[in-house]
């Protein structure tokens, strides 16, 4: 009985220390005065490997998914002769939700979880030991670049795919399905509002791209350093990102929602 | 040389990113840069709005002419005043014009059609349409149908 409770215990403080040590991690890469001029080029070659190099995947998967929703909004809205609001329907669903957290999604899983291994690797064959040895902060010259590139893709791969979704949705409803062309482009002007749904959309990829970065770094850095203990990061971070952008979307869509 | 093309194709990745932006908020969204003074705001009374709504459109003839900016109770009358913004180049629209609310459809959201009048003396920032029609609500068209096939 107090051997289970010293169990439960002792799960809660390594969970509670977990949590405090990427806290740290996140205080030591955001309040250390970035060095611009050696570190920008550490930054850009990040949003190559981290944004441009997951655009394939982004693009494909935005135009897919645009022309889906369109053709289930099509057969749908067509029992109701409604189909001049399929723009509507497409670009609210697209701009509120399916783009932020499918990009998300997609960005944990290609961005985040090459970043975890990347990390972790370093970490395992003595790279990040052996910059500390030589008076390099393995913070400044691996962990913040990489942080603040994903921070800064993951928006930006969200306006892609949100455009490119609508395209998508522009091809299937004007092109094949011979909506009018003026009523697809007026009915989604007057129905999505700049501020209520492209920024409040774009509030939300900030703030996944920054827990992603966030996760995939700490457990990139608190890896075990063997094959398996990194394996095990890799997995965490693609687990833990997907849950943390499933339950942040619903907690910031209440938040927008109700206005508070 | 690698350097140089790496930065290259970031340069191009955010300029193509911040261009889907500017898709999203011209094309998408609609967004009109307003410049200021373009614009002159009328009121109108009316008993009834229905499922009027602030940003609906204003138009004369169908032709969209302005928009809904706000919608609130007058407490003496319990009237409906209804605020819209009409383009500074509709200057010349008769102080005795008519507003009236419609639906776009049979189930299409509500709009202000303005019919215009005959005065020479034309609408001004400020100014009141008095002559109004309520939306027409189905409900009580249903029932005042109702009403009258039972007698």
């Amino acid at each position: 009985m107090i051997d289970a409770i010293a169990t439960l215990g002792r799960q809660a403080l390594s969970i509670f220390s977990r949590v405090g040590a990427s806290g740290q991690l996140l205080y030591r890469t955001l309040f250390r005065l970035p060095n611009f001029r050696k570190g920008f080029p550490l930054f850009l070659e990040q949003v190559y490997s981290e944004g441009v190099l997951s655009l394939i995947i982004i693009v494909v998967s935005g135009l897919f998914i645009g022309m889906v929703v369109t053709l289930q909004g099509y057969s749908v809205l067509q029992k109701f002769g409604a189909t001049q609001q399929l723009g509507p329907l497409v670009s609210l669903s697209v701009l509120r939700e399916l783009g932020p957290v499918v990009t998300a999604l997609l960005f944990a899983g290609r961005a985040g979880s090459a970043l975890t291994a990347e990390v972790g690797l370093m970490k395992a064959t003595d790279q990040l030991n052996a910059m500390e040895m030589m008076a390099v902060s393995p913070i400044q010259r691996v962990i913040s670049p990489r942080f603040w590139a994903g921070f800064f893709s993951m928006p930006m791969l969200a306006f892609i795919f949100n455009a490119v979704a609508i395209f998508g949705a522009y091809l299937v409803a004007v092109k094949w399905l011979g909506l009018d062309d003026g009523s697809f482009w007026s009915n989604m002007q007057s129905s999505v509002n700049f501020s209520e749904d492209v920024l409040n959309g774009i509030y939300k990829t900030i703030v996944f791209g920054f827990v992603i970065a966030w996760i995939a770094v700490y457990q990139g850095f608190s890896a075990k350093p063997t094959a398996q203990g990194i394996g095990r990061a890799t997995t965490k971070t693609v687990v833990y990102s997907s849950l943390a952008i499933l339950s942040l979307d619903f907690l910031l869509t209440a938040m927008m929602i109700g206005g508070w | 040389m690698r350097q140089r093309k790496v930065e290259i194709i970031v340069g191009l990745f955010v300029v193509i990113a911040l261009m889907c932006l500017a898709f999203l908020a011209l094309r998408v969204s609609g967004l009109i840069v307003s410049t200021g003074g373009a614009r002159y705001a009328v009121t109108a009374n009316f008993d009834n709005v229905g499922d009027l709504r602030v940003r609906a459109p204003v138009s004369i003839a169908g032709v969209r002419v302005g928009q809904i900016t706000h919608i609130q109770l007058d407490e003496q009358t319990f009237e409906a005043v209804v605020t819209m913004e009409i383009d500074e180049n509709q200057s010349n629209i008769p102080v005795d014009s008519s507003a009236s609310i419609y639906t776009e459809g049979l189930l299409g959201s509500n709009y202000v059609s303005v019919s215009p009048g005959v005065e020479d003396k034309a609408l001004h920032s400020g100014s009141v349409i008095t002559s109004t029609h309520s939306a027409i609500i189905l409900e009580n068209l249903i029932g005042q149908f109702l009403f009258n096939v039972n007698k």
